[in-house]
């Protein structure tokens, strides 16, 4: 995969917009209008260095106020691949945007100011990170220069965060420690001579040399089945197409596969990506599938390889992160959407609150609150095909719709 | 045959060049088009006969081949368009067999909805909002398409790939629904329609790899050419219409010059360059120093241009 998102959470004081505006900065990704506009600013403000969060920050009300409420999208690319910084605030008050942010990223950095070390705050990151299972993750120890480059400093604060990666769920996340100086750009693009005693790769050369099987968890195909193409012209007379994305696993011509929920069988007939034919889809490509046989498909049916079923049920257990301003409470009755379905659901129970910066969990919970973790038993009106979040990211997860206002009031990630 | 993987993971080599191919968002924004013609009962496809649209449209072709593109286009016209964009316009939506809606700017201000902007720097691309709306409105259109992408500008940077607006067109940007994983949650009241935006994650230089290796035709606008210009504020405009106000002051001097975007004449400058071929373009974007948008005068009326714009409604 050639297109790499990486989240990133953080407040103004950590440097995060700093390390940002130097990724663009030094990988050459900054226009001179951009630039220009940047100089200007920081010359108005007063700063004797440039101010990049200017560059990040985009709405009137951050500027004003000098915070990042929502996530935004910073875009910048190398000769190798091109990379999506999804940016959001690191206060608690702002942990649904770093869920948002952290649910398309495949990698993620961690930054913390090597003056403070290991704080509150980066006990949320890394949760979230862990909960939302995301591969590869940087620890960036920032402010190096304020520490005089102190290897033992970093030292400490490596092995701070090392205590805290053992409380950690999911173990297999790779996790690299980085000692940079975003203001002064050690180690973000370029080696830093003032770290000697650093033998590893930059940010963005580790970065640049991760590869498809480090960025994503490898589980069973599914495809959801979003659109059925039927041309109706003389040429195409007969094509039922069912056109959708391949999440998880690869499908191939020939593939034995059973239609949910229906439990009809049949075999895969061609896979068509515009107007050629291939042998096989891999995972995250957009496709239309032909079937062997006339069977009945429509939007929502999901295809999955026989013997390789997923859970059909209409109760669940699961993690809720809870966005909406509006209280979730037990006997509250919501629009689940998973994948591509929708139904309805109604809440059992909240089992226990789970603090996101591992200090435990809190019972006889009787309402969740904007930002709020928990443990939930829902009860739905029909059957969902499904699997455990921990094996497929994207058919183990799901958003939960108020449906009053039709905002999407929260996400949750399927035990 | 070859497999699919093998197509995706395949550098492409542009003037000796390697760039990642636009392959993975090309699959994200078919897999968007799919799910407005799903979820939504009236859709529309914004064409403009820009370079972002025109991609949508390939777009839209791929995603639902070999039926055709279940929606029609509709162009707001300013007036104020180069008549190059018109002809390619009228030329792609023959040979694509779809329906075309055209509403004017000229309309709206017949009807006295809209004031025509006066002066050096009067431009009809606010106009614009209101013969939007009016005819959403008229067609009772539940989602639009359109070809705007989050590195624009710091404002789109936030914009959603399904974003909500309510009966008056306005978008309420504090107020956005979080998007997670690929699940788009397109459920409206009756007046709200929502923008799709299927390119949010492409570059400038994503859309013109695509174009170069799609071998997509774009208006002759985008190539270099000779053209009678004048200079103004440092920016280069072009002095062969008339809809672009031109003091008696400002020299007419020929120019070979492309432009980036081809919005309304009187906002769009042009650009010095001898890229006359999209291998030339590519090359010459991979390179540039300024932004797209550094050639559009609209953005830079102030510091938050776009956010007040896109508050009212604006595309």
């Amino acid at each position: 995969m050639e297109v790499l998102k990486i989240a990133t959470a953080g407040s103004v004081d950590d440097g995060k917009s700093t390390l940002i505006g130097r990724l663009l900065y030094d990988t050459k990704s900054m226009t001179d209008d951009k630039l220009e506009a940047i100089e200007r600013t920081s010359k108005q403000k007063g700063y004797d260095y440039l101010d990049f969060s200017l560059a990040t920050d985009g709405l009137v009300a951050e500027r004003e106020q000098g915070i990042t409420i929502d996530v935004a999208h910073i875009y910048f690319s190398t000769p190798s691949k091109s990379y999506i910084i999804a940016d959001t605030p690191g206060h608690v008050e702002y942990t649904r945007n770093m869920v948002t942010g952290a649910s398309t990223s495949q990698a993620s950095i961690i930054l913390i100011d090597a003056r403070k070390g290991v704080i509150e705050q980066t006990h949320r990151h890394f949760f979230i990170n862990n909960l939302l299972r995301i591969k590869d993750v940087i620890v960036a120890i920032n402010k190096m220069d304020l520490v005089d480059f102190s290897e033992e400093t970093y030292n400490k604060i490596k092995a701070d965060f090392e205590e805290l990666m053992k409380k950690r769920d999911y173990q297999d996340q790779n996790i690299t420690f980085i000692p940079v100086s975003a203001l002064k750009g050690d180690n973000v693009v370029n080696r830093s001579e003032n770290t000697p005693w650093y033998k590893g790769q930059t940010l963005l050369e580790h970065f640049e040399a991760l590869d498809q099987k480090d960025i994503y968890n490898t589980g069973t195909p599914r495809f959801p089945v979003q659109y059925v193409i039927r041309p109706k012209t003389e040429d195409f007379h007969d094509f039922r197409g069912f056109a959708g994305k391949v999440y998880g696993g690869e499908l191939s011509v020939g593939d034995e596969v059973v239609v949910l929920p229906s439990m009809t069988r049949s075999k895969i007939k061609d896979i068509y990506f515009y107007n050629k034919q291939y042998k096989t889809a891999p995972r995250r490509s957009s496709v239309t599938i032909t079937l062997e046989d006339e069977v009945n498909v429509s939007r929502g049916d999901m295809l999955v390889k026989v013997g390789d079923l997923p859970t059909i049920d209409k109760q669940l257990t699961a993690t809720v992160s809870w966005m909406d301003s509006a209280d979730f409470t037990p006997g509250g009755k919501y629009v689940l959407q998973h994948g591509l379905n929708k139904v309805l659901a109604k809440v059992d129970a909240i089992e226990h609150k789970i603090h996101p910066d591992y200090s435990g969990i809190e019972e006889n919970v009787t309402s969740l609150q904007m930002n709020d973790i928990a443990k939930v038993r829902l009860r739905l009106n029909k059957p969902i095909f499904y699997d455990r979040f921990k094996d497929h990211r994207t058919n183990g997860s799901f958003i939960i719709i108020d449906s009053r206002t039709n905002n999407t009031a929260g996400v949750g990630f399927i035990e | 045959m070859s497999t699919l993987a093998e197509e995706i993971k395949k550098p492409e080599t542009l003037n000796g060049v390697e760039r990642p191919t636009a392959n993975a968002l090309e699959h994200e924004a078919i897999y968007i088009i799919r799910e407005v013609a799903a979820q939504f009962e009236k859709p529309v496809l914004l064409f403009s006969g820009g370079k972002d649209s025109i991609t949508l449209v390939r777009l839209a072709q791929k995603a639902f081949w070999p039926a055709k593109i279940p929606f029609p286009l509709m162009h707001i016209d300013t007036g104020h368009n180069f008549p190059e964009t018109i002809e390619f316009r009228d030329r792609l939506v023959e040979e694509l067999g779809v329906e075309l809606i055209v509403r004017n700017v000229q309309d709206s201000i017949d009807e006295g909805k809209v004031v025509e902007e006066t002066g050096k720097y009067a431009s009809r691309n606010m106009l614009q909002t209101t013969t939007l709306l009016d005819a959403i409105e008229e067609f009772k259109f539940d989602a639009c398409i359109g070809g705007a992408r989050r590195d624009e500008e710091k404002a789109r940077a936030k914009e959603r790939i399904f974003s909500v607006r309510d009966d008056f067109g306005q978008w309420d940007e504090k107020n956005q629904r979080p998007e997670l994983f690929d699940m788009l949650n397109g459920e409206i009241e009756i007046g709200q329609n929502v923008r799709v935006f299927p390119i949010s994650n492409w570059t400038e230089l994503d859309v013109w790899s695509y174009i170069q290796k799609e071998q997509i035709e774009i208006p002759s606008i985008y190539f270099a050419h000779k053209r009678n210009t004048f200079l103004r504020d440092g920016l280069i405009w072009s002095a062969e219409d008339d809809v672009v106000f031109r003091a008696d002051d400002e020299q007419v001097e020929e120019r070979m010059v492309r432009f980036r975007t081809v919005g309304d004449m009187s906002c769009t400058a042009a650009v010095e360059s001898h890229a006359d071929t999209i291998d030339k373009v590519v090359a010459e974007i991979r390179d540039s120093r300024i932004s797209e948008r550094g050639a559009r005068i609209d953005d830079k009326r102030s510091e938050a241009a776009m956010e007040k714009r896109k508050q009212q409604g604006y595309f």
